[in-house]
Formats: C-alpha cells, sequence, structure tokens
C-alpha cells in the first residue's frame, strides 16, 4: 500500500473556491474532495458525508446551478465555479427558500441526515426541468437515499415547490 | 486515497503529451480523470492508485455536432445528463437517450462524461475488495467470484480455465450498450496519433489479460464518439431489468434498434448489458429476424437461444441465463408493437 505513495509529502496548494457567493482560500492537497473542503476546511457542515461513494446523496449541492454529488470530485476541480450548499440557499438573511419551507410544511424528514442533499437536489432538479409528474420526481430523485423512509412527505414537498413556482 | 501529482492542462496534445513521461514501468501511473464518478470511488477504494492525475475538463471536447454523413459528434467531455436531454439526440437516437437515463442518478449524469462512460470499470463485487483476489485488480491473485457471490457476475465470455485468468466480471455501463446496438465510433489521439475504433473493438473480453477493459494504448485519450446516421428512431427499446426500480446496475438489459419496410424487417441490432465483460451482440441471432414480419412472436425465442448460445452460469448468477432470454422475447415484443 505505501509503495506508490510519493517519497517527499506533496504541499497544499492555495485554492480559491467560491462558496455561496464568498470566495474562501483554502489549503488544499490535490486529492481533497469537495465534500472535505467544505466540511473540514471552509466549515460548512450542512453539506453532508454519508456513503463517501456517490451512492446515497447526502452530499449534493449545486455547481453552477447542477446538482452533483461532491464526495466525487476534487476540490482543485471547482476553481472558478458558483459552488451553492445548504447553507447558500436563502436570498435574504433568514428566510429560508421556499423549498426549506415546503419540508418543514410537510414533515419531509425524520433524522435529518439526508435533508440538505435531498433539498439541494431537489432544487437542482426543478433547474433541470424534466419532472412533470410524482412519478418523475420519485424518479430523478432515486440518487437521494433517505433511511427513515420519509420518501411520500418528500414527494409531497417537492410536487408542492414544482406547482408553485413552475 | 493516496497521494498523487495533479495538472489541468487546455489543449489535447498537452494532455496527451504528460501522460507520456512516466508510461515505461507504471502504465496506470497516470490518468485521464474527467468527471471522475467512477476512477475517484476506486481511489479511495484503494483499488485504483495513480500517482499523477490529467485533469481534461479545460479540453475543448463539450460539444455535439453534426457529423457531415448525417451522424452527430459526440465530444467527449459532453456529460451524460446533457447528451440524453440534447434535442438532436431525443429526436435522431431517442435509444441513446433512454439508455443513459436509465443508468446511474441524476446527479452522476450531470458529472459524468460521454468518453468517462466507456471507461467505468469491468467489475464484479471482489474486484472492489481488496481483501479478496481479484485478477481484474491484481493479475494472477485468482477469482473470489467464480465460488463466491456471484450473482452479478457475467454467463458470457466469461474465462474460467485457469484460476489465474478467470474472470466474470460484467461491464456496468447502460451506454454502452446502446452504442454497441447503434454501432458507434471511438475517436482516440495517443503519442501515435488519432485513430478510430468501432465500439464492438474498444471494450474487450477477459481473455488471458483480465486486467484490461478495453483495446486502448498506454496515454490514448477518447476524444469523441461518433454516431452512426442510423438511430433507428421508429422501432427501438431499452430494457433493463435490476434488482430496484432505480438507481442499480442491470443485472440484464436489452437494447434493440430496429428498421423497418413496411411491416417487414429490414435491419435489426440486440445488444445485452449485464451479462459479459462488454455488451454482447450475436449477427447470427439478429440475421433470424432479416426479412421477417413483425407479427411473428415465436421466432423472438429462437432469437434469444441464439444470443445466449454458450451462455454459462456459476451458481447464484444461474438466474440470468433464462432472464436474459426472457428479456430478449419482452424487448423485441415492445419494439414490434410500437410498429402496431
Amino acid at each position: 500500500m505505501i509503495s506508490n505513495m510519493p517519497l517527499t509529502p506533496l504541499p497544499p496548494s492555495s485554492i480559491t473556491l467560491t462558496i455561496n457567493g464568498k470566495a474562501h482560500t483554502l489549503d488544499l492537497a490535490p486529492w481533497t474532495t469537495l465534500l472535505d473542503a467544505l466540511r473540514e476546511y471552509a466549515h460548512l457542515t450542512g453539506t453532508k458525508k454519508g456513503c463517501d461513494h456517490g451512492q446515497c446523496g447526502a452530499c449534493t449541492a449545486l455547481i453552477d446551478g447542477k446538482r452533483i454529488n461532491t464526495c466525487l470530485t476534487l476540490a482543485i476541480m471547482h476553481e472558478g465555479h458558483q459552488i451553492t450548499t445548504i447553507e447558500g440557499l436563502e436570498d435574504e438573511p433568514d428566510k429560508l427558500h421556499p423549498m426549506q419551507q415546503a419540508f418543514i410544511d410537510h414533515d419531509a424528514f425524520q433524522c435529518g441526515y439526508c435533508t440538505p442533499g435531498q433539498i439541494c437536489s431537489a432544487i437542482g432538479m426543478l433547474n433541470e426541468g424534466h419532472a412533470k409528474t410524482e412519478a418523475d420526481i420519485r424518479e430523478l430523485m432515486s440518487g437521494n437515499i433517505c433511511r427513515c423512509g420519509a420518501y411520500p412527505h418528500i414527494v409531497d414537498a417537492i410536487h408542492d415547490v414544482m406547482h408553485q413556482t413552475h | 486515497m493516496h497521494p498523487f501529482t495533479y495538472i489541468c492542462p487546455s489543449d489535447v496534445a498537452t494532455a496527451v503529451g504528460s501522460f507520456t513521461e512516466d508510461l515505461a514501468d507504471q502504465p496506470l501511473s497516470t490518468q485521464f480523470i474527467a468527471g471522475g464518478t467512477n476512477l475517484l470511488d476506486l481511489m479511495k477504494q484503494n483499488v485504483a492508485r495513480p500517482t499523477k492525475l490529467v485533469d481534461i475538463n479545460r479540453l475543448p471536447l463539450a460539444s455535439i455536432t453534426e457529423l457531415p454523413n448525417g451522424g452527430l459528434r459526440l465530444g467527449a467531455l459532453v456529460t451524460n445528463a446533457d447528451t440524453a436531454y440534447h434535442p438532436l439526440i431525443q429526436e435522431r437516437y431517442p435509444l441513446l437517450s433512454q439508455t443513459i437515463l436509465a443508468g446511474a442518478s441524476a446527479q452522476l449524469r450531470n458529472m459524468a462524461t460521454n468518453g468517462g462512460n466507456l471507461f467505468q470499470r469491468t467489475r464484479c463485487y471482489y474486484f472492489y475488495d481488496t481483501s479478496a483476489a481479484c485478477n481484474k485488480r491484481e493479475p494472477g491473485s485468482g477469482c473470489g467470484a467464480i465460488k463466491g457471490y456471484n450473482r452479478v457476475c457475467g454467463i458470457l465470455g466469461t474465462i474460467d480455465h485457469d484460476p489465474k485468468t478467470t474472470c466474470i466480471a460484467t461491464n456496468p455501463s447502460d451506454m454502452s450498450v446502446a452504442l454497441a446496438a447503434l454501432e458507434a465510433v471511438v475517436c482516440v489521439t495517443g503519442p501515435q496519433g488519432e485513430r478510430t475504433i468501432p465500439i464492438a473493438d474498444f471494450h474487450r473480453l477477459p481473455g488471458d489479460s483480465p486486467q484490461y477493459d478495453n483495446t486502448l494504448q498506454a496515454g490514448e485519450l477518447v476524444t469523441a464518439i461518433d454516431l452512426p446516421p442510423q438511430g433507428f428512431a421508429n422501432h427501438y427499446t431499452y430494457l433493463k431489468l435490476r434488482d430496484r426500480t432505480s438507481y442499480a446496475f442491470a443485472l440484464v438489459s436489452v437494447a434493440v434498434g430496429v428498421m423497418m419496410d413496411n411491416n417487414q424487417i429490414q435491419e435489426v441490432r440486440i445488444a445485452l448489458g449485464g451479462v459479459a465483460h462488454k455488451p454482447w451482440r450475436k449477427r447470427e441471432a439478429e440475421a433470424l429476424l432479416i426479412g421477417q414480419s413483425a407479427d411473428q412472436p415465436t421466432i423472438y425465442q429462437s432469437v434469444a437461444e441464439a444470443l445466449l448460445e454458450g451462455a454459462k452460469g456459476y451458481g447464484y448468477n444461474t438466474f440470468k441465463i433464462e432472464l436474459a432470454k426472457r428479456a430478449v422475447v419482452r424487448a423485441l415484443g415492445i419494439v414490434f408493437q410500437q410498429n402496431q
């Protein structure tokens, strides 16, 4: 395992990430995932680490408005991108994004661990504009697992916002 | 994850050139990264241990363009999502669109690229488990799957005569199954220049070197995938059977494209996924349908039997043989119903 490691450790390099509209200059090694950069270096812990393998969706955030798994990409690959996390959804301070409010109104979570990923994913899905029905929502949200099984209320919440805004 | 150096060139020549520097002793020490969805996962699992990553995301390969012959060129860096929802793909190659959308999750399709999709590692559970024997991961170490829990493993084109080369892994890509049916062509640039590879010759069977999933030479970079003019837009389907309704690899999948003249079958392509080290086609099976009328379901079973000829189960995955036959019959039924 150790044999392939370079003999001298590589120094971290200074990387500037634009997160929720604000520039964060961080010293990161190239192998730092975007998820770890958000949580451990920018100290934005709203984005969750679930499986760390792209299978659960808890780490979902928006890059230039598109939803991705932040655990399966390197921070160094995202200089110059607009990164939006659950902390940056509000248009104005202390006012929830309609999707956040809908999740509260519909009781769309139990433990809440998957919720930031669910909400970012749902917003990304509405940006994409391909969901028309509840069945579409279920299919296009399949990358977000809820271990508590709150799916019916999650679908209701998203459906609600979809009809309010589109 | 093992430490590595990282570069992000902005032109193809630099990307290919940076690869060739350290070929000699460690052929997989340099790897290209685009979406990274499979590579980074493998690096976290300690299955892939590159010492240098060449980020190709700044290369000018992110467009879908018309080809003079009436086909389309899919840039290697166009995402799977943008490809599946592209108006020209939906209109002329709906089989490809349907197939891409049957794979992965929306997040992964937003990240994964067309070029990268071809490089999803052919695999089974034992390939991902570094405590198990796997000839694909560690050549010569044996095969944990052959007598293990091999439910997801292959039934066609498998190699099992020598413990040191045995491999029954399957290629997980949905997109590649549609590309096989469409007879796409892969465009590559490497240290020796440019060349094209028919999709049927891009992925390979395990043979005596299961560590290789494809026929690329070291340092070659996929720049585009060319789709021929015939997209089978009127009669097609992708039938994917899996353990849950969405976001799971295929146990068995079938891509079918048919060209009809009145009620007579002129041309037919059938490609299977989830059953082999690469998408599986058999011209002899397809030929059984040529010239036939579409309303003869009795032929479907003969086609299925011909496609699955020589299939071999290894215990937990033996059900795939019958499942694949029934999937072929069902898929043909779906396609020919579209005609009626």
